[in-house]
């Protein structure tokens, strides 16, 4: 393993930021693991670096193919972290909001240009990364839809689903869709978790990285097969909106199947505890998606349920 | 007379809402023209609370002028102003990138929507924005190429001291102005002073603008205030001086002056050393018409821009 340092931002009062890539192999760069951009993903934090310490023992055994090279990229928002802030500076600006950068433009803008460039060079790109909602949601790898994508390598994650969106104005401006070209592929992998560690998911989250570069030939390592996705496209998930707001009670997990009319989740009155809203299943399905935090607001998003699929 | 725009439920003993005063013409007139005044999507830019206090009370002080409809919109994003912060704090999202929104989607949506559709049907939307707490700005009119023959005739009308054509944040798809041009109102976004305050003499002559288009329109049938004409530039006329360096920003030239190419208009210190870390020089003459408030920088940061063409 090369530690290589890819970008320095220099702050007059605290350590300078170095955002960090570690390197596995030689030679033609093709695979960069890309880790969270915002300070509250905990999980994505975590899993990068167990990755990185995974590979360091593998490169050890010999197992990346002659003339493949990996890049781990753990952390780019160092700041955000130790603040406990979800994005980046006096600006509280979103890092995957300044895509493809610009080595000219505002400070946040020559550091995304200058990791863009850098990123760019490998042939794919794998992202950890996260809902901007309060949710926990089923494992699945994201591509955008732009006419370049290929669904069949997100498959070879074997994860349980994959996810394609079509992109919004908003979403043009993000790591993923900047990289999406004829030439690079990019992924990202949405896991259960954020705020809270978790270990199952995070094997899961590192066995599927190692699948898929398995089986792109740039590296030998027996695994456990997978899943055979399952293809969705975002805009046929269904949005279970809540009608009122207050305590959220869920009965329901992301991952299970729901029978039309079974009861999903309580909404509670905070002063006197009575039942507001009975959340009931409008139809059989799984559960991609949870709010999981104790309070809801009108028409926020409670679930969002894979129409008649079960388990 | 105060009306609710919308109205959601949050879940602890409050409601998220936004009120609109529309002030109606005394008189029976057929057809009335409607103009709508908005301010505050980014809850740290103040200026536009004294403008809509101004033309309320102008249309208070002689009602009997008033041939149309003004709707006043004085804080479309309210938390984030009570928080003096420019996102919304319970989306944690910048409110202007959601728009044109969806009837039927989540809570950010239906917010974005329901603004949407209460401007909908009038003659022109002004969308009142200040600078952030970083940079001080003179009264201007940011338009987007794509609008520009529907939209010029009424900047010219506003009294701002300059119109600045694609100036490149305003005009990102998901803005509101960009949502209600797109539908036809044509709507003008108004950049001034700098966040977290009010500067009295700015909103004296933009709302001196705003009752010029209002005569312009029939709308208004008292006397014409006296305005100017704004300067009128393009991206390529506007000179953007940034820091190479990180330190304490002292500027040598008051904003809104003239400058000469070769004249140093701030420098960078060091507060550690005592040293001047580097002299910020203007390569071209013209309008110091940005400047930064805010000393400490990061490299890349704006220190200021100069408009240079039009002169
Ligand atoms: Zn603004």
């Amino acid at each position: 393993m090369q530690s290589v340092d890819l970008y320095t931002y220099k702050s007059i009062y605290r350590t300078e930021l170095t955002v960090k890539g570690y390197v596995f192999g030689t030679g033609q760069k093709t695979a960069c693991i890309v880790g969270p951009t915002r300070g509250n993903e905990y999980q994505q934090l975590y899993i990068c670096s167990q990755l990185v310490k995974k590979l360091q023992e593998l490169e050890k055994l010999g197992v990346i193919a002659n003339d493949k090279q990996i890049m781990v990229i753990p952390c780019i928002n160092h700041y955000a972290f130790n603040l406990t802030k979800d994005f980046f500076g006096v600006k509280d600006q979103d890092l995957n909001f300044y895509f493809p950068g610009n080595d000219s433009g505002e400070p946040i803008s020559r550091m995304t240009g200058e990791l863009f460039n850098q990123i760019k060079e490998y042939s794919y790109m794998i992202q950890f990364s996260s809902f901007y909602e309060r949710a926990e949601c089923v494992p699945h790898v994201r591509m955008i839809e732009n006419g370049s994508e290929n669904v069949s390598l997100a498959n070879l994650f074997g994860l349980p689903y994959v996810v394609v969106r079509k992109p919004v104005p908003t979403d043009t401006a993000t790591l993923n869709y900047n990289l999406q070209t004829e030439e690079n592929s990019a992924f990202t992998i949405y896991t259960k978790a954020r705020e809270k560690l978790d270990d199952k998911c995070m094997k899961n989250a590192i066995s599927g990285v190692l699948r898929f570069l398995t089986r792109m030939g740039v590296m030998k390592y027996e695994c456990h097969a997978g899943y055979i996705s399952h293809v969705l496209h975002e805009e046929d998930l269904a949005d279970v909106f809540a009608q009122r707001a207050g305590i959220f009670k869920p009965i329901v997990e992301v991952g299970e199947d729901v029978k039309y009319g079974a009861k999903m989740a309580e909404i509670l009155d905070p002063f006197d505890g009575t039942v507001r809203e009975e959340i009931v299943a409008s139809t059989d399905g799984i559960v991609f998606f949870a709010h999981n935090t104790p309070l809801i607001d009108q028409y926020e998003t409670a679930f969002r349920m894979i129409h008649r699929l079960h388990e | 007379m105060k009306e609710t725009v919308f109205e959601y439920e949050l879940p602890v003993g409050e409601s998220y809402k936004v009120y609109r005063n529309r002030i109606m013409p005394e008189a029976e007139i057929n057809s009335p023209g409607r103009i709508s005044i908005v301010s505050g999507i980014h809850g740290d830019e103040l200026e536009g609370q004294y403008i809509c206090y101004e033309v309320a009370r102008r249309i208070k002080e002689h009602p009997e002028y008033l041939m149309g409809i003004v709707d006043i919109y004085p804080a479309v994003n309210p938390f984030a102003i009570t928080m003096a912060s420019k996102t919304n704090p319970l989306f944690k999202n910048d409110m202007n990138r959601s728009f044109p929104g969806n009837s039927e989607g989540n809570l950010i949506e239906r917010v974005a929507n329901n603004l949407v559709e209460s401007i909908l049907g009038s003659d022109l939307c002004l969308d009142i924005h200040a600078s952030d707490i970083f940079v001080r700005e003179i009264p201007q009119v940011r338009l987007s190429e794509d609008f520009a023959e529907s939209l010029l005739p009424f900047a010219k009308l506003t009294n701002a001291d300059m119109i600045w054509m694609n100036a490149t944040a305003t005009v990102h798809e998901s803005t509101l102005a960009h949502s209600l041009n797109a539908l036809g109102i044509p709507t003008l976004v108004i950049e001034m002073g700098q966040g977290h305050q009010i500067y009295r003499p700015y909103g004296d002559q933009i709302v001196d603008g705003i009752f010029n288009i209002m005569c312009e329109l029939g709308m208004w049938t008292g006397p014409r205030p006296r305005t100017q004409l704004p300067a009128i530039s393009s991206d390529g006329s506007v000179e953007f001086i940034r820091t190479e360096v990180a330190g304490i920003f002292m500027p040598l030239t008051e904003h809104n002056h003239f400058v000469k190419a070769g004249e140093t208009i701030g420098e960078i210190l060091d507060p550690f050393s005592g040293e001047k870390l580097e002299e910020i020089v203007a390569e071209q003459s013209g309008l110091l018409f940005t400047q930064r408030i805010f000393p400490i920088v990061h490299a890349g940061d704006l220190l200021a821009r100069i408009l240079t063409g039009a002169f």
